[in-house]
């Protein structure tokens, strides 16, 4: 086990809530300090032109000095004119993947005679993640997937067992994405809770330092692996000023007032039709979604019959068979596959599950071939609402 | 494909059975019900394996090898672990499980979703609407009814198949007309001049069933076509919006709220249904493809 | 006479229920007492239709022969509904078979009758027209479920 070499600047304990810088040239001894733990580091890296969520072994993995150009159905890397580490916004992946992996073997099943055997998929050690650059965006996705595999009636082992190992070491955004507008819904650019550690990336005059806020006992306990110092005034002003610049600099906005009743009362409209005439159904939007969980099972045998295994795997209700029932599908035309879809993230998952099924992160506008952007048809049907929202309570006069 | 059954240990059960993971039954009779439904009875290979479940919720029946379906348990509540699910031969999986022969194991998960409330029937007349196949759902609350029938009012059966040679269990329909206080009007769509019964759809039985519309509880379950004309009909006739309880039906993988494949409107049939009370769909009950 | 007796038997049907006395007593006077035996025809296809019927107790078949699948029985009416409309149109020749499938007991109108009082009391026949409006539309609405084979496999 690798053991810091060098010992922590300050030595009075890291408190919850309590902010710290750590320098550049340290930030390597918090990667490592979490791989002495026996952490299976995960974030950000460069991959196939594009940046995605993978194993890191040393910050050199980091995408040092790039950043991404995002708009409606477009991705592309740019190099920055310095050497940030989180120069970007989110790219094709999100942390699903890790917490609930693509596939999963559910079970295996033997026959015996007439008989049969069922064996729980064999009992692994559940991954010890510890994500790195984890947004504000996707840490209210994580908090929404905890609803449906965690808080509901059933709890998903694995999940469960993946979610309680995890550390997660947040990223507070320094610039927004083309298509980001977390602001809109409450969910960024500042990451509140959930994380162990939070950085805010400062590079001024030279300098290229992380103000780390601790969340956790411990994120405490890594943080006091790594060389830190209390954060000055002037640090966490400017890390509020970066915060606060990329919070006005949203590539887009949606007006998230009355939205459900708004969708609830627009089953019917025609803006339906209209994105029908754009969407592919290729289901990309939902792939790449930090929120989207839906599964479906597949039954396979092998070749003699005697074995068989059950497997889980993401599924997208913009497929056909999604809605399948006794030879027909519910959602048999893309427009109503479309409308579930999004009427799902924006509307009835707020009565499913008490909160917005979006986060903001304008992955399904970016990943969507033909640019189809969920801020732009949700405005759409607003400004075209044939029922007008009731009045803004808070608007009300005293 | 991955490598199976490293571990052929027992199945080692924890204390809270895994929702996912299917419990062997061992088939005791196939019984064809018509022309295209047939019924399962089935118990479990562990005879310490306890069973219970309210009327109206459903398993996941598995066949070896082939997969998974939703069916509603159709037998006793009072009766258990003998579990009788009445399907029909639409799939795949439906299918394979008609070609199954007593004595045969098949995996089973439940029970799922909300159950007919039958409680709160209690000093009420009771009007059940079935359609088709939608009888079988129905059963078990129609055995509790009968258990106790004197705790409840009039007890009327409306019931419409496509012909007579669809209608399910009518030996026991039967039974239970001679046997207890329960008015039964059967319907079929249409029937040889020998068919001495009704022809027309059960919507138009509602209008004059013997049943007070103000001191009423209804459970519906069939085609949905055939539920939002009930309704109509129900709240036409003066029974109020909340004393109707319908049976919807959607796609299920998992049966517990994580798939997202039966989800309606802004429910989860699987969890939240598959048994709503009419207020809580009725925004949604009839738009197309939602 | 017979329009006496008669009267609080059309005033308690549903089919005539809230008919104004006028109107009640304007049509006793075309309407008798029937029964019919289990199995008996009450009119066939193509005959003249010169009645219909409020059937009081009892079930009666409406039939027609299908090629094939020979004579089926495509809806039935029992107590407090109304047999037959095909008397109110031109040309008055009944489109199905009616046949009691028990013991039947209605009252028959005579619809010549009655379309000469309709005729000359538009007000009685706008009434009338209405509520027998109201059993087409239910009857054209159950015929479209009927339709849609509802408990088919794609039900």
């Amino acid at each position: 086990m690798k053991v810091p070499t060098q010992r922590a600047k300050t030595a009075e304990p890291s408190h919850v809530g309590d902010s710290f810088v750590v320098e550049r040239e340290h930030l390597e001894q918090l990667l490592q300090a979490l791989v002495s733990r026996s952490y299976e580091l995960v974030g950000p890296t460069l991959r196939d032109g594009a940046i995605v969520y993978d194993h890191l072994t040393s910050t050199a993995d980091l995408p040092s000095g790039w950043t991404d150009e995002q708009a409606g159905g477009k991705y592309r890397l740019q190099r920055r004119q310095d050497q940030a580490l989180f120069g970007y916004a989110v790219g094709p992946h999100s942390w699903k993947k890790f917490l609930f992996p693509p596939q999963q073997r559910l079970w295996q099943a033997a026959r015996n005679g007439k008989g049969l055997q069922i064996l729980p998929a064999e009992e692994q050690a559940e991954p010890k993640y510890a994500f790195f650059g984890v947004r504000a965006c996707e840490l209210h996705a994580i908090a929404i997937q905890d609803k449906v595999y965690l808080e509901g009636q059933f709890v998903d082992p694995g999940y469960k067992a993946r979610r309680e190992n995890l550390f997660v070491v947040a990223v507070n955004c320094g610039q927004a994405g083309g298509t980001c507008f977390c602001a809109s819904m409450n969910t960024g650019p500042k990451a509140t809770s959930g994380f162990d550690l939070a950085l805010t990336e400062l590079l001024q005059d030279g300098r290229h330092c992380f103000v780390v806020e601790v969340g956790s006992v411990r994120g405490a306990e890594i943080l006091s692996a790594v060389p830190h110092q209390p954060a000055s005034d002037a640090d966490r002003q400017q890390a509020e000023r970066i915060l606060d610049h990329t919070a006005r600099h949203m590539g887009r906005q949606l007006d998230t007032l009355g939205i459900k009743e708004l969708l609830y009362r627009n089953y019917e409209h025609p803006r339906w039709d209209d994105v029908t005439q754009r969407c592919l159904t290729c289901a990309n939007c939902t792939i790449v979604c930090p929120t989207c969980f839906c599964t479906t099972v597949e039954d396979v045998t092998d070749l003699t019959g005697e074995h068989a295994e059950r497997w889980r795997r993401w599924d997208s209700c913009f497929t056909v068979d999604f809605s399948y029932i006794h030879g027909g599908s519910v959602r048999a035309t893309p427009r109503s596959r479309y409308r579930q879809w999004m009427t799902h993230k924006l509307a009835t998952w707020i009565d499913q599950f008490g909160v917005s099924g979006c986060v903001g992160c304008g992955r399904c506008i970016t990943w969507c071939p033909v640019g189809i952007d969920i801020t732009v048809e949700a405005g759409a049907i607003r400004a075209s609402d044939s029922i007008k929202a009731p009045p803004d309570q808070s608007k009300d006069s005293p | 494909m991955a490598p199976m059954l490293e571990q052929t240990e027992a199945v080692t059960a924890g204390p809270v059975p895994d929702p996912m993971l299917p419990v062997p039954y061992r088939i005791q009779r196939v019984k064809q019900e018509t022309g295209d439904t047939f019924t399962l009875e089935i118990l479990p290979e562990d005879p310490s394996q306890g069973f219970t479940f309210a009327p109206g919720q459903f398993n996941m029946l598995y066949v070896f090898g082939v997969g998974e379906v939703p069916i509603s348990i159709s037998s006793d509540p009072g009766n258990v672990p003998l579990l009788k699910h009445t399907t029909r031969v639409v799939g795949t999986v439906t299918k394979a499980m008609r070609q199954l022969k007593r004595g045969e194991v098949m995996g089973i998960r439940g029970p799922f979703g909300s159950h007919w409330p039958v409680e709160e029937a209690t000093g009420r007349d009771v009007v059940i609407v079935a359609g088709g196949i939608g009888l079988a759902p129905l059963r078990p609350a129609l055995y509790r009814l009968m258990a106790e029938r004197s705790k409840f009012r009039r007890i009327v059966l409306l019931y419409g198949t496509r012909t007579p040679e669809d209608m399910l269990y009518r030996h026991e329909l039967e039974r239970w007309r001679g046997k207890f206080d329960l008015e039964i009007q059967v319907t079929v769509d249409r029937a040889a001049s020998t068919w001495r019964g009704n022809v027309g759809v059960v919507t138009t039985m509602i209008g004059r069933a013997p049943f007070d519309p103000s001191n009423t509880l209804a459970m519906l379950c069939g085609p949905e076509i055939m539920m939002r004309f009930t309704v109509m009909e129900l709240l036409k006739r003066g029974v109020a919006a909340e004393c109707v309880y319908l049976s919807a039906e959607r796609n299920m993988k998992c049966g517990i709220g994580f798939c997202g494949h039966c989800q309606y409107g802004p429910t989860f049939v699987c969890k939240d249904g598959p048994v709503f009370a009419l207020p809580s769909i009725a925004a949604i009950l009839g738009k197309s493809e939602i | 006479m017979i329009q006496t007796t008669l009267e609080p038997i059309l005033r308690e049907h549903p089919f005539f229920q809230g008919m104004e006395e006028q109107h009640i007593r304007l049509i006793a006077g075309c309407s008798k007492n029937v029964r019919f035996a289990a199995g008996e025809v009450i009119f066939r296809e193509g005959d003249p239709a010169d009645h219909f019927y409020l059937i009081r107790e009892g079930l009666v078949s409406v039939q027609f022969v299908i090629p094939h699948d020979g004579l089926t029985t495509v809806q039935t009416v029992g107590g407090g509904e109304v047999l037959g409309w095909s008397w109110l149109f031109p040309p008055y020749r009944w489109h199905f078979d009616a046949r009691a499938q028990q013991a039947t007991h209605a009252l028959a109108f005579d619809g010549k009758c009655l379309r000469a009082k309709c005729d000359e009391d538009h007000d009685l026949g706008y009434d009338i027209y209405k509520r027998f409006m109201q059993v087409v539309t239910e009857r054209l609405e159950a015929t479209r479920l009927q339709l849609l084979d509802m408990y088919g496999t794609h039900a």
